[in-house]
């Protein structure tokens, strides 16, 4: 099979299943995120749609008492592999969280430098470079540029979140993940993200975990609908939201439970 | 309600007032440039200051940091990161108890353990001795100020490829740097006036010495050699050097304020 450039696998879960100590958090969810698009879980809270995000970059196995089952095939590598290091891992895969997260003792250049650092260093000139980059992919650069060597803190919430995207996409990650990147933003940070997620998917395959079902139709090009830590349909967007196979995927997109 | 509580805040205050104003008024005339340069002379004699225990309390105290800082913020770091599973919590009861352990008990166990077997009492003795007096406390202080950088940040380290040890490092101990020196800072503070452990370990030394091999004094040790003398002129001396030592412990607490203070801006 030759695939083309543009819907090549790039991430699959198989069979996967993540637990907290015995409770299944996700049951045997097997889905395919197609290289440069963007996929949106959605599902009501406690559906285990986050869990199933931070199995994606192993962030799930950090917590206490955890475990997972299945497989999850990074370009047909298991990155549950016995060789594989998590740390290394994590470095292809860029995540986003809830709340805006900059590390509050750095500067914003230092923010978004902080995970090519890790990389090994490299020349003074290439880092600047790559914080200026990741910065104007974020779309945060023109407001920045003149004060990168100031607190993070000092930003607002919604550029918090784009330095937080910045950080993550400044190592070249191959993957993206927002974890409800918008839950604590207001409309206006709200739709600068969301128009991040169009702009950056021709680069990154982007996935989304949100519970604003107008995010994901605005935002994604395919969407999974999970519900008890199952996966009940996949497919693309728009026809998840307009003719859905599933009942419970109709009873929650039409806001009858949820 | 409010004028109770009013009266005993304003008690506490005075407490401090009395104190301070009691070593200003009996101490501040004995304070000149000889008591700062000049070492003790013979008893009887007048004149004369207490430099070797100025010095001495200096070096006793930096040896004391230098052992103790290391391990305490060590071991508070790892029971903040580390520490949830059993040692964690043997660790946290024994700093507990060594937090309540009277200071004349580490006095007796510096002597049993150092100053008997090298045969000699000893500044390095006194340093060990308040260094452990000090390690529980910037254990506890700094495992509280670790625990309160919140764990998203830690989560965003990892995310970013940090290894479990550079986030620790990088991330959650600079974040809690500034209430982690603080923590130092008290300690310092608390360990800088202790005599009772010093009695059995540096022991004192009325001439000027900067060995830590041997016999050293400081400011408390001066204190209670003076203060419990025959002479008028060593109870004239004790107050000072009471001032001296209310002083230092003053400056290095405002040091932990300013240290506290909002930081970032000056940090670059």
């Amino acid at each position: 099979m030759v695939a083309s450039a543009n819907t090549r696998l790039r991430l699959e879960t198989a069979k996967l299943t993540a637990l907290f100590g015995s409770f299944r958090a996700v049951r045997d969810v097997s889905l395919l995120f197609p290289a440069n698009t963007v996929t949106a879980i959605i599902g009501p809270s406690g559906c285990g749609k986050s869990t199933l995000l931070r199995c994606l970059n192993r962030m799930h196995e950090l917590a206490p008492n955890t475990s997972v089952t299945g497989a999850v095939l990074l370009d047909d590598m298991n990155i549950y592999g016995r060789n594989v290091n998590p740390v290394e891992l994590r470095r292809r895969i860029g995540m986003v969280f809830q709340r805006p997260t900059p590390f509050p003792t750095m500067s914003i250049y230092d923010n978004v430098a902080a995970g090519l650092k890790v990389n090994g260093t490299k020349p003074r000139e290439k880092i600047d470079d790559v914080v200026s980059g990741a910065l104007q992919r974020a779309a945060l650069w023109d407001e920045v540029k003149d004060r990168l060597h100031t607190s993070a803190l000092a930003l607002s919430g919604g550029q918090q979140q784009r330095l937080c995207i910045a950080r993550a996409i400044a190592p070249q990650p191959e993957i993206l993940l927002l974890d409800e990147p918008t839950a604590s933003l207001d409309p206006a940070g709200t739709q600068r993200i969301e128009e991040l997620c169009h702009a950056l998917k021709r680069l990154y395959t982007i996935v989304i975990v949100t519970h604003n079902m107008q995010q994901a139709a605005r935002v994604s090009d395919y969407t999974a609908f999970m519900y008890l830590g199952s996966l009940i349909e996949v497919g693309r967007t728009d026809e998840i939201f307009t003719k859905p196979k599933a009942e419970q995927t109709e009873a929650y997109i039409t806001g009858r439970f949820g | 309600m409010t004028g109770v509580v009013v009266a005993f805040a304003f008690v506490a205050v005075l407490a401090l007032v009395l104190i301070l104003g009691n070593l200003l008024l009996k101490g501040a005339t004995s304070i000149n440039w000889d008591f700062f340069t000049k070492s003790p002379v013979p008893a009887g004699q007048t004149g004369g200051g207490v430099a070797n225990a100025i010095v001495g309390t200096g070096i006793i105290v930096a040896l004391a940091a230098l052992i103790g800082i290391p391990i305490g913020v060590g071991a508070g770091m790892y029971l903040a990161e580390y520490g949830g599973g059993r040692f964690g919590f043997l660790v946290r009861f024994i700093a507990d108890v060594l937090n309540g352990t009277p200071s004349i008990v580490i006095g007796i166990v510096g002597w049993t353990f150092i100053v008997k077997p090298t045969g000699h009492f000893s500044a390095l003795a006194g340093g060990i001795a308040l260094a452990i007096l000090m390690i529980p406390m910037l254990a506890r202080t700094t495992e509280e100020m670790v625990r309160l950088v919140p764990n998203s940040l830690r989560e965003a380290a990892l995310a970013l490829g940090y290894a479990r040890w550079r986030t620790s490092l990088k991330v959650v101990a600079r974040t809690a740097l500034g209430g982690i020196v603080t923590g130092c800072l008290v300690g310092v503070a608390r360990i800088a006036g202790e005599t009772a452990p010093l009695l059995f370990t540096a022991l004192g030394n009325l001439n000027f010495s900067l060995g830590i091999n041997r016999p050293m004094q400081t400011l408390s040790l001066q204190i209670y050699v003076y203060g419990t003398g025959p002479f008028e002129e060593w109870h004239r001396l004790a107050w000072a050097s009471a001032l001296v030592l209310m002083g230092l412990v003053l400056i290095i607490s405002l040091l932990a304020r300013w240290v506290t203070r909002q930081r970032y801006g000056s940090v670059r």
